[in-house]
């Protein structure tokens, strides 16, 4: 045994605590100290009760004995001894804190840092020593007191050790048991001899059971009807009498049964561990087969159909089967979107505090997939919208309800499918902002801004970078750094951020994001041999205009004229420098696309058609190319790139709009 | 993808002992030029490739080596050495420099060769068409003299271009 390195547990265990620190936040943040509910505080004291096990098991004692402390409170108020008092879930919001910073520093090899620890056990142990009777009548009352199962089985299972060659198994028996309500097992070992006399084929084992739950003794007893001649079984009525003794031992085996009908998904079990490079490295193989895929598509489009029947009839079967591989695997990497949403209550909850203010925050769609390198590339923006919503949206509740609202203001975090792109919003219903300030900031900083300005192009100024049109500089936000950053990020993923707001009434953020990272919808255009990939979602429409449609205009180019909205026509062939002579734009094709709701025409040769690609990086081996995004594989094996239409709109469109 | 990264040894006349000593020759006009055998990852004809826009003259574009882009450079026409034709004689040294995977396209590929230290010679400060910065010492061997070139450090220099905050002035 000794030759077993427990180090390599160490990441699991630091894995599943951090997770289980994450389920015992949430779970304490539902918490209310009139809705304290069983299930709830049970929960908590499992994510805690594991922590504490792992943590004495490989050894980190500060971790345990801190641990030990928090589940003795968790007791206390599971058992009803104590109430839930704001006091108290402040505290375990706080030790959750310190256990986080005790694993971190576990996991590193620090020291730990006994400070908070310390000073936090002090207060849990007054809490403890205090006045443990706080836990006022009623409110115990609920919570074991009376259970629908008053009444139960006393069962005792004894198979005989030839059961396991009648192809009975006791695991299935006890398991089906468990359907009649909460029990407790215990198993006898007696018969169980030394190691090296077991017998594999025999049962050895006997179990006792207390089963509570009103169900008939038929019930239970149709149960181990199949084992009926193997086995000394008693079922035995339950006395009541003993009942208050076992109820709060009982009480977690009745809450994971309650807690595993409620969450079907989460307690699953059936889910593994899987490191991100594994995944990644399978995502990158499923690309390498698509583009296969398309190559042996393009080859069998030279040959005869009618010959190679046979051939095609692989071909398109590979096809189908290549794009199932392909969902397959992306659904792999999707998460549900609740992994950002879920740390902002907390922190909702803090500032609000630290603020002032009252904030109720409401989510929404938190089950909407997205690829988890988006998930984590979005949640700082995410943090800073909320941030700043809270510090600059709400207002003070005095001052709300002076404006005849809520005294709570209200945040709303969302997330949804639209198309092909996942949307999520950000929405309070605080002041909104301010055009006027923001326009004298604007212009108090040289940007360029004047009143006519619509609406929309007045927000896109907070996007500046060094912005702020906060009053007082707070620790919060207000130094200006922010939506400069929010923005590019949201744009290094493709996506796009839209702002709404009405002066008085708030202010929503949309962000809109591409499912994954990996693939894209393209359509693939020539431009003399070259082929180039535009995103579909970019693709407006393709047309060849009529030459009194194409206009040279004084220093701006040439634009063109699509049902009375002039665009400024782009060359790809010249934006990229590649030979050839220029075409006439009526003798071209014109693909106008859409980026940051500006348009834009470009001229190509030809369409070639739609098709997936899969996104490789340029960057990896060369550099960042200006209005290129990323490269693709294309089914002969050659090179295209993919335009990246928002930096081509922003390029072109800059001197029309000033 | 095989990655032949290895830690590029001490350069420089102080410590000869560390130097590498196998390399692979090459030719570019007239000259016979050695990088370190670890940092090639393998050799190929010259295919396709696919323009960048922006680039130097002496990017060509790139390619798709098994799924990864990959840049190429014409050594002939960096350093205006021999004529850049593109036939099916055409080679192309696929490098691994710095985590990076690179190809460079050269006149011909000769052999591989060991020199003993003893064999390697400090650069002089002028004399070939390779900045005397990037050229790490000259092998002698027998009547033929090889330039042994920092491929890594020229490679990753700025005028190369490949890198970020590397010239991007064309516009």
């Amino acid at each position: 045994m000794s030759g077993i390195d427990l180090g390599r547990f160490h990441q699991t265990f630091f894995d599943e605590s951090a997770e289980g620190l994450d389920a015992m936040e949430s779970a304490l943040l539902r918490l209310t100290p009139d809705g304290a509910d069983l299930e709830t505080i049970n929960g908590i004291f499992r994510a805690a009760h594991s922590i504490k096990g792992g943590a004495a098991t490989f050894g980190f004692s500060a971790v345990a004995g801190f641990t030990h402390l928090l589940e003795t409170l968790l007791d206390q108020l599971r058992s009803g001894k104590r109430a839930t008092t704001p006091e108290a879930i402040d505290v375990l919001l706080r030790s959750v804190d310190v256990l986080r910073g005790l694993l971190d520093d576990a996991r590193a090899g620090r020291a730990d840092d006994a400070g908070a620890a310390e000073s936090l056990s002090v207060e849990l142990r007054r809490l403890l020593d205090g006045p443990a009777a706080v836990a006022a009548a009623p409110t115990s009352a609920p919570l074991p007191g009376p259970a629908p199962a008053r009444i139960g089985w006393k069962i005792h299972f004894a198979p005989h050790a030839s059961l396991f060659a009648s192809g009975n198994d006791p695991l299935r028996i006890l398991r089906e048991l468990q359907r009649l309500g909460e029990y407790r097992v215990t198993c006898a070992i007696e018969r169980l001899p030394a190691l090296e006399d077991c017998v594999p084929e025999t049962c050895y084992l006997a179990w006792d059971i207390t089963l509570r739950g009103d169900c008939p003794r038929d019930a239970v007893a149709e149960v181990f009807a199949w084992v009926e001649d193997e086995c000394a079984l008693g079922i035995e009525p339950l006395d009541s009498a003993p009942a208050a003794s076992p109820t709060p031992a009982l009480a977690p085996a009745r809450a994971a049964v309650a807690a595993a009908r409620s969450e079907p998904a989460r307690s699953d079990g059936a889910s593994i561990r899987v490191a991100t490079e594994k995944i990644d490295s399978l995502v990158n193989l499923v690309g390498e087969l698509v583009i296969t895929q398309a190559m042996l598509q393009q080859l069998a489009n030279g040959l005869d159909p009618v010959q190679h029947e046979k051939l095609f009839t692989g071909l398109s079967q590979l096809e189908r089967n290549t794009r199932s591989i392909q969902e397959a695997v992306m659904a792999t990497r999707m998460l549900p979107v609740d992994f950002v949403f879920s740390r902002f209550p907390r922190m909702v909850r803090d500032l609000a505090g630290k603020l002032g203010k009252q904030v109720r925050m409401l989510t929404s769609g938190e089950q909407t997939e997205i690829d988890k390198g988006v998930i984590e590339r979005i949640a700082d923006p995410l943090t800073h919208l909320v941030r700043n919503a809270i510090d600059h949206g709400i207002e003070l509740p005095d001052e709300r309800l002076a404006a005849g609202k809520d005294a709570i203001g209200t945040l709303r975090l969302s997330a949804s499918h639209q198309g092909g792109h996942i949307v999520v919003e950000v929405a309070d219903d605080g002041r909104g902002l301010d055009r006027a300030r923001i326009l004298a900031k604007a212009s108090e900083r040289g940007l360029a801004a004047s009143e006519a300005m619509s609406d929309a192009e007045v927000w896109q100024l907070i996007f500046a970078p060094g912005f702020s049109t906060a009053e007082s500089v707070t620790d919060v936000s207000g130094r200006g750094v922010g939506m400069d950053v929010v923005k590019k990020n949201i744009e290094a993923l493709n996506g796009v951020v839209e702002i709404s707001s009405e002066r008085g009434r708030g202010m929503r953020v949309t962000i809109r994001l591409p499912l994954t990272l990996a693939i894209l919808d393209g359509m693939s255009v020539a431009v003399g041999e070259e082929v180039f990939i535009l995103p579909l979602g970019a693709v407006v429409e393709s047309l060849q205009p009529r030459p009194e449609q194409v206009k040279r205009m004084a220093q701006q180019g040439t634009v063109v004229r699509v049902r009375n909205e002039y665009l400024p026509l782009v060359d790809l062939r010249e934006w990229f420098g590649l030979p050839g002579t220029r075409t006439a734009a009526h003798e071209a094709i014109v693909v106008i696309v859409e980026a940051e709701s500006r348009k834009l025409a470009l001229q190509i040769d030809d369409l070639v058609g739609q098709q997936q690609v899969v996104i490789k990086s340029l960057e990896a081996n060369y550099r960042r190319v200006r209005g290129v995004s990323g490269a693709t594989i294309l089914g002969d094996g050659r090179v295209a790139l993919i335009v990246d239409v928002s930096a081509v709109v922003r390029l072109f469109s800059q001197p029309l709009a000033a | 993808m095989s990655s032949t990264t290895s830690t590029s040894p001490p350069t420089g006349h102080a410590n000869r002992v560390g130097m590498p000593n196998e390399f692979l020759t090459f030719t570019l006009g007239d000259e016979e030029y050695g990088v370190d055998i670890l940092k090639v990852q393998e050799i190929r004809g010259y295919d396709t490739v696919t323009k960048i826009p922006d680039a130097p003259e002496f990017i060509k574009g790139v390619i798709n080596l098994r799924g990864t882009i990959v840049p190429v450079i014409d050594m002939r026409l960096k350093f205006r050495l021999g004529r850049a034709e593109y036939d099916a004689f055409t080679v192309m040294i696929i490098l691994n420099v710095a985590g990076r995977v690179v190809g460079m396209v050269v006149d011909g590929v000769s052999d591989v060769m060991q020199l003993t230290p003893e064999q390697i010679r400090p650069a002089p400060e002028f004399g070939s068409a390779m900045n005397a910065r990037y050229i790490t010492g000259l092998g002698a061997l027998d009547d033929r003299m090889l330039i042994l070139v920092d491929i890594e450090k020229l490679m990753m220099a700025p005028d190369m271009a490949l890198v970020d905050g590397g010239s991007q002035a064309l516009q």
